[in-house]
């Protein structure tokens, strides 16, 4: 096993893919001769060549939707958006044509393409690119969405969406390109539903995804040594379809659960998982769950109004000791 | 130009580029954060443009390398770089940054982020006028390969449909970020992809200002006397990178200093100097008495300004 970094997991998944089969294809914006805003394809222009390795314009429900259709006749584009704000733009032909085709058509056409976006609040970029839209993804009919945690996810989770027969939206993150982890040497396809237990415990159950599964990490080795509790760490990996068994396991064990969240509460990942528990195992609580999310506001630049909007593993101990009585 | 015009415009693009190389400055020394867009090499063309104009009665937006827009419209260069900081005296009050430059009083509506964004907008403002009945006209200044957006085909159509009082200028620099105009665009000649709207286009040299206004006075005169909206191509270049984080490796270091050649800085500069009526010892000291301006007035009142309150966080996200 190898230690690489995310971005280079990402790379490598594309590498494979596109060495396999010749109908695997990339496309987005400075993604051939660049090299990629984050590095993700980078070298694959110059080895699969610009047929293969499509640097497009600024046109984003454009190509996104040239590669939608490029899919129903057996293409297999993994489709870059440099950064998910962008995807705002896209929307109309991710939802109304990748996501409802094959249920319109009857199961005659599907388009299974893969889109993939670094999403994310990065540092004071402001409120037109710093947008968390898996909320926006998941809510939809068709359409599959995973967010991986760590190199060894983003690489997994990327073959195994080249393989799907349904279109997958895969939410990256901006600050978690660089950050390190261990992937198998032999390839390794990563489960398109399901959770993950990160870190197994007794007292409480702590809901992350990407960047968030850190920020309970964190808090779960603060919370052991400084209050002696077992915090239970839970990856959702998968956003859609929601792993609706994992979380009922989890807090049929624990009895207490916190669900920490880059985005703002309302419609969110926090209220969709509360809603699961209150339907799978509402009994099984002790305490009402917490939710733990940025503020509800478009996102400001000034650091410290930004510090004041973006949870991190602190507000995670701080809401569990509110769920414990002691704080 | 008239001596007196050509002196006044050459000292404000000498306070624009030096504004934006303290930008830059300040950045490294993370006084400034997020993303940072610098305009220099490109000053001719909204100086151009806006001379022609009417700064601070005309509408006009932007994306986001908007600090110089903003400024030439009439906003305090102090606020602009207080509002680089994050501070409260900011012209967007900190919650903007530098994508984000308001000044509404001065009819500056606005840096927007979204490539292709500001298109509609501007055609919105040109119907409002329309209805309203004024002489103001709409200023739309964006990039060559934000024309690549669904809005500009879209807004084309409408603003030439509904004959909106609408300039939009084309300020084409050769690249999108790293993608070369000609790896992105069919056509490359820009001012070529409105005729199928039928849009009055024209194209000229970004870097001579003189061009420039005189193509302007001509675009501006069309649409300010309510003949429909109107496209102007400038050939311009950036002399940095795309934002802070960009090794130019998409370009060669000749074709840079080729450009450099053409500063547009320079140009004015020494054509006032060739025609006896301008010295270089003249251009040292502006420069100096700019620097200073920008050191011990624009940055000091970033530095000493108040940071937004926490507790206003949530202030601006509705109505009071
Ligand atoms: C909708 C959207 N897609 C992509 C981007 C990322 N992006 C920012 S600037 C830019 C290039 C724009 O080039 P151009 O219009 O020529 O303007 P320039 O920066 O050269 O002035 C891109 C792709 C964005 N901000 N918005
Ligand atoms: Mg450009």
């Amino acid at each position: 096993m190898a230690e690489i970094m995310y971005w280079e997991a990402i790379r490598r998944a594309h590498d494979e893919e596109m060495a396999r089969d010749p109908m695997v294809i990339c496309m987005g914006e400075d993604i051939g001769v660049a090299g990629g805003t984050y590095k993700a394809t980078k070298g694959l222009y110059e080895k699969y060549g610009p047929l293969r390795v499509i640097d497009t314009p600024i046109s984003e429900n454009g190509y996104t939707g040239l590669g939608i259709g490029a899919s129903f006749l057996g293409v297999k584009p993994i489709i870059e958006i440099m950064s998910v704000n962008f995807a705002w733009l896209a929307m109309d032909q991710i939802f109304n044509s990748a996501a409802k085709v094959r249920y319109m058509s009857g199961g005659q056409l599907s388009a299974p393409v893969v889109i993939r976006a670094a999403g994310g609040a990065a540092h004071q970029l402001g409120a037109q690119h710093s947008a968390r839209m898996e909320k926006v993804f998941m809510g939809v009919a068709g359409l599959r969405v995973v967010t991986p945690s760590n190199p060894k996810q983003a690489y997994g989770l990327l073959k195994s969406a080249v393989r799907s027969p349904d279109p997958v939206y895969i939410n990256e993150h901006e600050l978690m390109y660089n950050m390190k982890g261990e992937v198998p040497d032999e390839e390794y396809f990563h489960p398109l539903e399901g959770s993950e237990v990160t870190r197994p415990g007794t007292d409480v159950t702590l809901f992350g995804y990407n960047i968030s599964v850190h920020w309970c990490l964190k808090a779960a080795e603060i919370l052991a040594k400084q209050y002696n509790i077992s915090a239970e760490v839970v990856d959702l990996y998968a956003l859609a379809p929601l792993d609706r068994e994992g979380i009922r396991k989890s807090v049929a064990k624990t009895h207490k659960a916190v669900i920490a969240e880059e985005d703002e509460a309302p419609c969110g990942v926090g209220s969709e998982v509360m809603a699961i528990i209150n339907e799978e195992c509402f009994w099984e609580l002790d305490a009402p769950p917490v939710r733990v999310h940025s503020a509800l506001v478009p996102q400001p630049y000034a650091h410290n109004l930004e510090k004041a909007t973006i949870p991190d593993h602190e507000d995670v101990v701080k809401a569990v000791l509110k769920l414990f009585g002691k704080a | 130009m008239k001596l007196k015009d050509r002196k006044r415009v050459l000292r404000e693009m000498v306070l624009a580029r030096r504004f934006e190389e303290r930008c830059y400055q300040a950045y490294i020394e993370r006084k400034i954060g997020g993303f940072l867009h610098l305009y220099p090499g490109q000053e001719a063309c909204c100086y151009g443009v806006m001379e022609a104009a009417r700064p601070g009665f005309d509408y006009v937006i932007t994306g986001y390398r908007d600090h110089v827009h903003a400024i030439k419209c009439g906003a305090d260069p102090k606020a602009v770089m207080a509002e680089l900081y994050g501070k409260e005296t900011g012209c967007s009050k900190g919650r903007g940054g530098s994508m984000h430059i308001f000044d509404v009083a001065h009819r500056f509506m606005g840096g927007y982020a979204l490539v292709g964004g500001p298109f509609p907008l501007a055609a919105g403002m040109a119907k409002a006028i329309q209805m309203k009945g004024g002489d103001e006209i709409a200023i739309c200044f964006l990039g060559d390969s934000a024309n690549n957006q669904g809005t500009f085909h879209e807004t084309m159509n409408m603003a030439a449909l509904w004959n909106l009082p609408v300039l939009f200028v084309c300020e084409n620099n050769l690249y999108g970020i790293g993608t070369a105009l000609h790896r992105s665009t069919a056509v490359v000649d820009q001012y070529k992809r409105v005729c199928a709207y039928g849009i009055e286009s024209d194209v000229c040299d970004g870097q001579d200002i003189e061009v420039v206004l005189e193509h302007a006075h001509k675009a501006v005169e069309y649409v300010r006397s309510r003949q429909g909206p109107y496209f102007l191509e400038l050939k311009t270049y950036r002399f940095r990178g795309h934002s802070m984080s960009d090794s130019r490796g998409y370009r060669t270091r000749e074709e840079e200093e080729q450009w450099k050649q053409r500063d547009p800085i320079n140009i004015l500069r020494d054509r006032m100097i060739a025609e006896d009526k301008y010295t270089m010892a003249e251009f040292e000291a502006l420069e100096k008495e700019i620097d200073h301006y920008i050191e011990h007035e624009v940055i000091k009142f970033a530095e000493e300004s108040p940071d937004p309150k926490v507790e206003e966080l949530t202030k601006y996200v509705l109505a009071d």
